[in-house]
């Protein structure tokens, strides 16, 4: 039944915080529908509800304290009202804040749709004393005002017979709610609303008295709007100046001063008369909360508390007992998936090494970012991220950014572990255009969970005994470098962004409502995941594509071909013709062997305790008796020797390792020749400043499409096999690294990841949030230059100086945190500078 | 004198703003209306931004905001 005319649109607007969401998921309850807008870097959300038989579409508008077009929020609001002329419009009002918010009714009122009050927070204006009478306030307003309260689904049933009724009467309350703004303004308005009414088109789609209002303010999209569709469009915007000069000069005071006065002094009135206030006012718990948290001692300690929790429980809890607990289960999944895959070839190896495993290495921290949104929810939902803004907002700020750029920071890994993506999107709730688009430029260089594995990696490999002071390194150099990166773009290609007034409303804090905080943790989980199953899965099969063709010549095949037959005859030939056992290895039986040979071992290695091995051997011996007396090394179950058993197992083990060398030596030379191994080796020539091999290229360039696949790829150049596990890829590359790297080569690949682009996914999100491809490409370009040059500079410092690599660490640390010193004191002054200009 | 000259725990009347675009027309948005009165709260660790309470609401402003809220204390 979409799109039959009965269906309705309404807007629900409101000041920020006022609980405009929750009433909204109130309203479409379950039924909810969440879309984004794309393009928009404000999002709206739509959902639906039946009433009375009628579908009603609710969209969710953002939060804005006033409809100027000064900013996103205000313009996209102001828009959907203008343009979309929903059927009706609902002001979710906050009861306990009352004056400042019926501005903002006033303000809608005027655009002339019909409209009701949702006076929502009434358990908080109640707890602080206030009686409301709504019976008076509807008559004063010129409009149904239904009291809610949002988060116990208070007041919804008759909100939406209210939205029924007044979208059914069609009138908007420009006609009852009137308001006079006094003798100095309402004749400018009169002479202005008659020039408009000339312009059929103009009085056709806007309500003229509004319109005449915003060109009094100045209103640049009101001007748009004239030169648009008025034919004497120089005539009327000339006038509106010369009538503002004139008005500023008799009344001195400007006239959107004047405008702004007379609706806060209607306001005023009417809360006068229809608010009683029953107790005095009060110190609140906020306020008290607010006195220790905003402490200019305790609160900085109290943020670091925070934050060390935030850390301690995502990575200690989530990290080291739920993420564990869950592998399990991924490592059965994985199991189930493998053991109904095709037993052999191309295909398994495509779906197995390239897709599942990708797909699963990423899972594995699905925990780990279920813990850090819940709790990252539970901050926003109580009120504290404005107090993290307001502490932090100082310092943030003399490098470019913003109190509210710690939440994206955060998110995006400051602590070592977080997502970009989650980081970028969380830039979406601040208003200051150029300190977001700072932030959005250093989130993704921040330690994303994906580049953790490999630190931790080299880390096990060349700094055994050095493993947490370099993980600390790494965080505080990437921390050191975002920030310097942030102040010279902010002072530079970020120059010339919008910035907006620091201006934050301190929230009072809420007790964070569970489906609440479940429904966002939940929401930005599922992003994380949508982009595994997505973006991960292409690139997995690209870059499977790349390290497999063209494959090996016919030659070279045949020769590894050879060489394995050969192994195997000397096999045959060990275990002498009269073994009994022979014809049971002949042909197939080998095969059949080597797969039970390998699960035994694999499972053998599982097995820690006594039962547990005992167990397993009953088991293998029911399976195959004769197979197992070869694996036990020659004795049965009942500990029986067998000579010519215990003669096969040693021969089979010398074929196994043969094996095993002969499969790796044939995919490392596949990788060789493949279109990767050309690519990286294309590359090596320049990398090999920063010290890269072609190896590594390769890995570089593949995650540049998702930082996952670095350990991935790695994993399978240095063929650790198809089962492989962490433990075995770090002895595959300490073994295959051990004469040509040094710990300085590992420290400069360290630093050249942490700086190396956003995974492709980062970046769609850096289009969508920017609203713009130029600033993906700078978001991709830059820190290839800037980590290239970091990495040539360690590298070849490193060995000049023939440093080891926990030198080569603290020179750059002091190196970097100089010049951070000292592009902080040019922010600085170029920040007083512009103070005593403006 | 104006608002950011003001010590935490004393209170004041808004004069005007003084000021141009965005930030004026915000400070007029959230109330800042001649005779409004503002009680400062306190600084923030680094003595910048600043936290008030106007109008029943607590709001926090940077020093470089709060230099165009001419006031009277009380
Ligand atoms: N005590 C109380 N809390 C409420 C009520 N309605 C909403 N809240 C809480 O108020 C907070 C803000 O609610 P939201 O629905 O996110 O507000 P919003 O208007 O959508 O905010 P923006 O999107 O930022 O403009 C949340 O913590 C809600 O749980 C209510 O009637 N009473
Ligand atoms: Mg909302």
């Amino acid at each position: 039944m979409t799109g039959s005319p009965d269906d309705i649109i309404v807007a629900l607007a409101g000041q920020p915080n006022s609980g405009k969401s929750t009433i909204f998921n109130a309203l479409t309850g379950a039924r909810q529908h969440v879309a984004n807008y794309p393009g928009i870097t404000v999002e709206k959300k739509t959902g639906t509800y039946r009433f009375d038989g009628r579908k009603t579409v609710v969209v969710d508008l953002p939060g804005t304290y006033s409809l100027t077009s000064y900013t996103q929020e205000e313009r996209v609001s102001r828009d959907f009202l203008l343009h979309e002329k929903p059927a009706a419009v609902v002001d979710v009002v906050d009861a306990s804040n009352l004056e400042r918010n019926l501005y903002l009714v006033f303000q809608l009122a005027e655009m002339g749709i019909p409209m009701a009050l949702a006076l929502n927070m009434m358990d908080v204006a109640g707890q602080r004393g206030l009686r409301i009478d709504t019976e008076l306030l509807s008559q004063q307003v010129g409009m149904p005002v239904v009291p809610t309260i949002g988060n116990r689904g208070k007041g919804i049933d008759d909100l939406r017979e209210a939205i029924d009724r007044i979208s059914k009467d069609g009138c908007g309350p420009q006609t009852s709610l009137r308001l006079d703004y006094g003798t100095a303004v309402e004749p400018v308005l009169g002479r202005l609303e008659k020039r408009l009414s000339e312009n059929v088109i103009l009085a056709a789609r806007y309500p003229l008295r509004w319109l005449a209002l915003k060109l009094m303010e100045n209103d640049t999209e009101a001007q748009r709007l004239v030169r648009e569709h008025a034919e004497n469009k120089e005539n009327i915007l000339s006038s509106v100046a010369r009538e503002r000069e004139l008005f500023q000069s008799e009344q001195e005071q400007t006239a959107e001063q004047a405008i702004a006065i007379s609706r806060y002094q209607i306001a005023g009135e009417i809360v006068e008369r229809c608010v009683k206030r029953e107790k005095e006012e009060q110190r609140t718990l906020t306020d008290r909360i607010d006195e220790v948290v905003c402490n200019r001692v305790a609160g900085p300690i109290f943020l670091g508390g925070v934050l060390f929790l935030l850390y301690y429980l995502t990575m200690k809890i989530g990290g080291e007992h739920i993420a564990p607990w869950a592998w399990k289960y991924w490592a059965m999944l994985r199991d189930v998936i493998a053991s109904v895959l095709p037993a052999e070839g191309l295909i398994r190896s495509l779906l197995l090494s390239g897709i599942v495993d990708g797909v699963f290495a990423i899972m594995n921290y699905l925990p780990i970012f279920l813990i850090l949104f819940l709790l990252i929810a539970i901050l926003e939902d109580s009120g504290y991220m404005a107090r993290v803004a307001f502490i932090m907002d100082r310092a943030l700020r003399a490098f470019g950014l913003h109190g509210q750029s710690t939440l994206p920071m955060i998110l995006g890994g400051v602590v070592v572990g977080g997502c970009a993506i989650p980081g970028v999107m969380a830039t979406r709730a601040m208003k200051d255009q150029k300190a977001r688009m700072t932030t959005i430029m250093i989130v993704p260089l921040m330690n994303c969970m994906a580049k953790v594995p490999l630190y931790v990696l080299l880390v096990s490999i060349f700094f055994k005994e050095h493993q947490a002071i370099m993980l600390w390194f790494m965080s505080l150099i990437t921390l050191g470098v975002a920030l310097i990166v942030a102040n010279v773009l902010s002072l530079t290609v970020l120059k010339r962004q919008e910035s907006e007034p620091f201006i934050l409303e301190m929230p009072p804090y809420h007790l964070p409502t569970i489906t609440g905080v479940i429904r966002r943790a939940v929401e930005r989980t599922w992003l994380f995941v949508k982009k595994v199953i997505t973006i991960i899965v292409a690139v997995a099969i690209v870059v499977w594509v790349f390290i497999t063709f063209p494959g090996l010549s016919e030659e070279r095949n045949a020769y590894y071909d050879g060489e394995v037959n050969n192994a195997t005859e000397t096999f045959m030939k060990n275990i002498g013709e009269d073994n009994p056992y022979a014809k049971l290895l002949a042909g197939s039986g080998l095969k059949e062997f080597g797969g039970y040979w390998d699960d035994y071992k694999k499972q053998r290695m599982g097995a820690k305790s006594k039962d547990a091995k005992d167990a397993l051997k009953e088991k293998f011996s029911r399976e195959d008796l004769e197979f197992f007396k070869i694996v036990n090394k020659g004795k049965g179950l009942d500990g029986k020797k067998d000579k010519y058993a215990k003669k096969v197992y040693g021969a089979y083990k010398k074929l196994d390792k043969k094996l095993k060398r002969l499969d790796t030596a044939r995919r490392k030379e596949t990788v060789h020749v493949s279109f990767a191994g050309r690519f990286g080796r294309f590359l090596e020539p320049v990398s090999q400043w920063a010290g890269f091999d072609w190896k590594t290229n390769i890995a570089l360039a593949s995650s540049f499409a998702a930082k996952e696949n670095l350990v991935a790829t790695l994993g399978t150049i240095y063929s650790a096999g198809e089962e492989s596990s962490g433990t075995t890829l770090a002895t595959a590359m300490e073994e295959d690294t051990a004469e040509t790297w040094t710990p300085v080569h590992a420290l400069a690949l360290m630093l050249f990841v942490a700086l190396f682009p956003p995974c492709i996914a980062t970046l769609i999100m850096v289009r969508v949030e920017t609203g713009s491809t130029k600033w993906m490409l700078f978001a991709a370009t830059y820190p290839i230059i800037l980590g290239f040059i970091i990495a040539v500079i360690v590298f070849q410092g490193g060995q000049l100086l023939s440093l080891t690599a926990v030198q080569v660490m603290t020179f750059f640390s002091l190196f970097i945190f100089t010049i951070l010193a000292a592009t902080y004191f040019v922010g600085e002054r170029s920040a007083v500078k512009k103070q005593l200009s403006g | 004198m104006t608002l950011d000259q003001m010590k935490p725990g004393n209170e004041c009347r808004v004069v005007t703003v003084n000021m141009e675009g965005v930030a004026g027309q915000r400070l007029l948005d959230m109330g800042f209306m001649p005779g409004t009165a503002i009680s400062v709260i306190r600084n923030a660790p680094l003595m910048d931004p600043i936290d008030i309470r106007v109008k029943g609401y607590m709001l926090a402003l940077r020093r470089s905001e709060a230099k165009g809220v001419e006031v009277t204390p009380l």
